[in-house]
């Protein structure tokens, strides 16, 4: 039976793809484990987190590979990306389903489009020639800063919360909002009260998924925060330079040699992935539930 | 009735979606050459008891199915069946219009090629006999590779036939044809019908019960996954011998 | 009618405007920010491109000359990813959408699906230096960055590709299927051809993604500004050239000409990809 043969050898086939995906998960694990885990084994996944001094190439003395200071700088930044980007984006949300003459929806939606087309270096760029000069000159500082990197991160992070914020917003079910009006409350009455409560889990798994992605991204904080592996004195100067977990791996990798150096960054590369499925995983936790509930 | 003219039987069939039964103990004698009308409310199971013949309830999960339906004296439901020979045996046109976004050429010549036929001169020869057997040459037979979609709902509905035909099926199952067209497209139809039925066996479900009285010779009645009666159109439409199908033909519900 | 109600018809609470004051100012700040940024880049770079930037190797560093070798660098890695990424995500979406039992080895695809979407681009060119080009030895090359790119984009092909194939029609499969076509007869023949646009804006905005992507080429494609003869060549991508050019202040016009080329590319790539789903688009609203 040579057609049913063939059938079933499509099948297989087309279930090759299909794994494909999860296999590269799995070799990513295994062979960032592999070349990590070992040392962190070795020098102690404590020591490694909580250490405070990053200092690789020691002249004099052993050389010490404490992340604590880029695990702060990494969640720093993108506290504070979202702390900008949450509001403006909530809020142009709303305006986009609730307010905006269609004009100005067509014009934020194609800006969207755009927005999430800008590459990262040249997001990063951006920030380096006009942001980095703007904050050294209007607030003082070196430029390069936690400041900076939060802004460059949370325009990146506006058009995903855009997005899926006003995905939520829409579905929050039209009866609600008449129900609201009918009563006589005011059109931000009603956003406020009526719709943003019910498009609650929404929002929050966009915000934590921006959380994850802002704790991934390289490029663009790389190139405008500094890069120094130290904690900001004191922690709440926003000027202060500070070096994120991604940006540690790009800037060390050229020249680590290989041995404890060059694993040292590859175990940077398991906290960020850790960290970074945590928060996706909590995300789709709260999406998940919210399409449950929604039933 | 003679049992050598009877083509296709079902034997006491029951099919469950899920745990919702749609059909009960059904069993029905479909005879050769003529034309066999399902009537019943919506949701009475003889769409679901068409497509039992072609097994295209395959498609659907968590459909289960017990019972026999006879094809030439072999259950279709055997193991050893070839599902794609079965339903290239076993034709269907379906309540919607639907050509596939292919010139009118292609949706007709779709089966036999991929059924093998690849020479050219074979499939316009393929092609222009459906065409004339679906009433429909003389109004596409100068734009064969105009796109299907463009055609009125009726013409997609004629090329849909045509496109069966092009496989040389025996059994021709007809869902509800008509219920997207209007009168005049309609009339065509049924006068294809009773033409198509010289040379083959149709099935038809309808819920226009003018157009079973019209053109179909026996007739069986459904009612919520049971088939209540059956006979001859004339005796069903007539002297109906259960309550239920005097109800449902006299208007007193559905 | 009370007076009250009246006079709330008329002046709507100082609340309300304010709040729509708010909302429209956040929707202006954020055309705002994206205006300032094209602006800026297109404003700066625009006089530095002309032919011989475009055509141009780079000469002491990227301080003079052009930037051929990078556009060609950039081409040829996402070449690789999109020739691999394309196949095998919408091989993988007909499987998830066509022939996918519901059971834990299609919930693990799908999950693995969303994982590898969320992982930094930073991990997986770790990875890809790790595994591509030291493990299997591919070396700094072509080859290891397009497969590393592929990783990337994979995740959105599989999903583009899945949305498009769902939208097919149930009836035109049921209309093959009936008329004995098999199921791959079916796929190929009917559901492909109709899924054909929506495929091809998500390879293309696939296309968009990784033309920009730096972190993930850094330590798999190499630095190279000679121009490749193979694949098991290094080059060195646009976006990379870029960050070198900008953070070790090479040249502030090469880097802002380099910017505004990447940016027209990727805007290009994205505003086609746009532009073909919506005249699709607009098209199945007629007929249907």
């Amino acid at each position: 039976m040579t057609r049913q043969t063939r059938e079933r050898m499509i099948e297989a086939l087309l279930f090759a793809s299909a794994v494909t995906a999860v296999v590269i998960v799995l070799l990513i694990m295994v062979f960032l484990f592999k070349e990590g885990a070992p040392f962190l084994i070795r020098y102690g996944i404590h020591t490694f987190c909580l250490g405070m001094e990053w200092n690789p190439i020691a002249m004099d003395g052993e050389p010490s590979y404490g992340i604590f200071p880029m695990i702060v700088g990494s969640v720093y930044i993108a506290a504070g990306s979202l702390v900008l980007a949450v509001p403006l984006g909530l809020g142009c949300a709303v305006f986009l389903v609730e307010i905006a003459p269609p004009w100005a929806q067509a014009l934020i939606r194609r800006g969207i489009e755009l927005l999430v087309g800008i590459p990262s270096v040249v997001l990063g760029f951006f920030g380096l020639v006009l942001l980095v000069p703007l904050i050294r000159e209007s607030a003082g500082g070196f430029g390069f800063s936690i400041l900076a990197g939060s802004v460059i991160l949370a325009i990146m992070a506006l058009p995903h919360i855009i997005s899926i914020s006003a995905d939520a917003i829409t579905a929050v079910p039209e009866t609600y909002k008449q129900a609201s009006l009918a009563l006589g409350a005011t059109r931000w009455h009603t956003i406020r009260n009526v719709i943003l409560p019910a498009a609650r889990s929404g929002i929050a798994a966009a915000v934590i998924l921006g959380m994850g992605n802002s704790i991934g991204e390289t490029m663009a904080v790389l190139m405008v925060t500094g890069n120094t592996p130290i904690l900001p004195e004191p922690l709440y100067d926003v000027l202060d330079p500070v070096r994120t977990l991604t940006a540690n791996i790009v800037i060390e990798m050229n020249y680590a040699a290989p041995g404890d150096h060059r694993e040292a960054l590859f175990a940077t590369g398991i906290v960020l992935f850790v960290m970074v499925a945590i928060l996706n995983a909590i995300s789709h936790r709260v999406l998940k539930s919210r399409m449950e509930a929604g039933r | 009735m003679g049992t050598e003219d009877i083509e296709i039987e079902s034997r006491n069939l029951n099919l469950w979606y899920g745990s919702a039964q749609a059909l009960k103990d059904v069993s029905i004698p479909i005879e050769k050459n003529r034309v066999t009308a399902l009537i019943g409310p919506s949701g009475c199971g003889k769409s679901t008891f068409i497509r039992c013949i072609n097994r295209m309830n395959d498609l659907i999960k968590g459909c289960r199915i017990t019972g026999k339906v006879l094809f030439e004296g072999r259950d279709v439901y055997e193991k050893d069946v070839d599902v794609v020979v079965l339903r290239k045996r076993i034709g269907m046109v379906f309540q919607k219009p639907n050509p596939f976004p292919m010139s009118i050429y292609d949706n007709i010549a779709y089966g036999p090629r991929i059924h093998g036929t690849q020479a050219k001169r074979e499939l316009d020869e393929v092609v222009e006999d459906s065409l004339k057997a679906a009433a429909l040459w003389d109004e596409v037979g100068g734009i064969l590779d105009k796109p299907a979609l463009d055609l009125s709902g009726g013409q997609q509905q004629r090329l849909c036939i045509a496109r069966t035909l092009a496989v040389k099926p025996d059994v021709i199952l007809f869902d509800e044809p008509c219920s997207a067209l209007d009168p005049i497209s309609t009339a065509r139809i049924e006068d294809l019908i009773n033409v198509l039925k010289h040379d083959y066996t149709i099935i038809i479900v309808t819920h226009n019960m003018q157009q079973a009285a019209r053109v179909s010779d026996h007739t069986a009645f459904f009612l919520l996954g049971e088939m209540i009666e059956f006979g001859e159109t004339k005796q069903i439409f007539e002297r109906p011998v259960e309550k239920s199908t005097e109800n449902y033909i006299t208007g007193r519900f559905g | 009618m009370s007076a009250a109600v009246r006079t709330r018809i008329f002046s709507p609470d100082t609340t309300d405007r304010v709040a729509s004051l708010l909302l429209w100012a956040s929707a202006i700040a954020t055309v705002l920010i994206l205006l300032s940024i094209i602006g800026t880049i297109v404003y700066r770079g625009i006089g530095v491109i002309d032919i011989s930037f475009l055509l141009d190797s780079p000469r002491m560093s990227g301080a003079e000359g052009g930037i051929f070798p990078a556009i060609v660098g950039t081409l040829c890695l996402v070449a690789v990813a999109i020739l691999t990424a394309g196949p095998v995500g919408v091989g993988a979406a007909v499987y998830l959408t066509e022939y996918a039992p519901d059971n834990g080895v299609t919930h693990m695809i799908t999950f693995g699906v969303e994982c590898l979407a969320g992982i930094p681009s930073i991990v997986i060119g770790l990875f890809g230096y790790a595994f591509l080009v030291v493990y299997l030895g591919f070396g700094f090359s072509i080859l290891s960055g397009g497969l590393a790119l592929m990783f990337m984009i994979l995740p959105w092909t599989v999903r583009a590709s899945e949305e498009a194939i769902k939208t097919v029609s149930g009836d035109l499969k049921e209309g093959s299927v009936a008329l004995g076509a098999t199921k791959w007869q079916t796929i190929r023949q009917v559901v492909l051809p109709s899924a054909l646009p929506g495929i091809t804006t998500g390879v293309i905005l696939g296309t968009g993604k990784a033309i920009g992507e730096t972190a993930v080429i850094m330590y798999t494609a190499g630095s190279s500004l000679l121009l490749p003869e193979s694949i098991f060549e290094p080059v060195r991508a646009l976006p990379y050239h870029l960050y070198i050019l900008a953070s070790e202040g090479i040249s502030d016009d090469m880097a802002y000409g380099s910017a505004a080329v990447l940016l027209g590319m990727v805007l290009l790539i994205n505003f086609t990809a746009v532009t073909i789903q919506r005249y699709y688009q607009a098209r199945s609203g007629l007929r249907h």
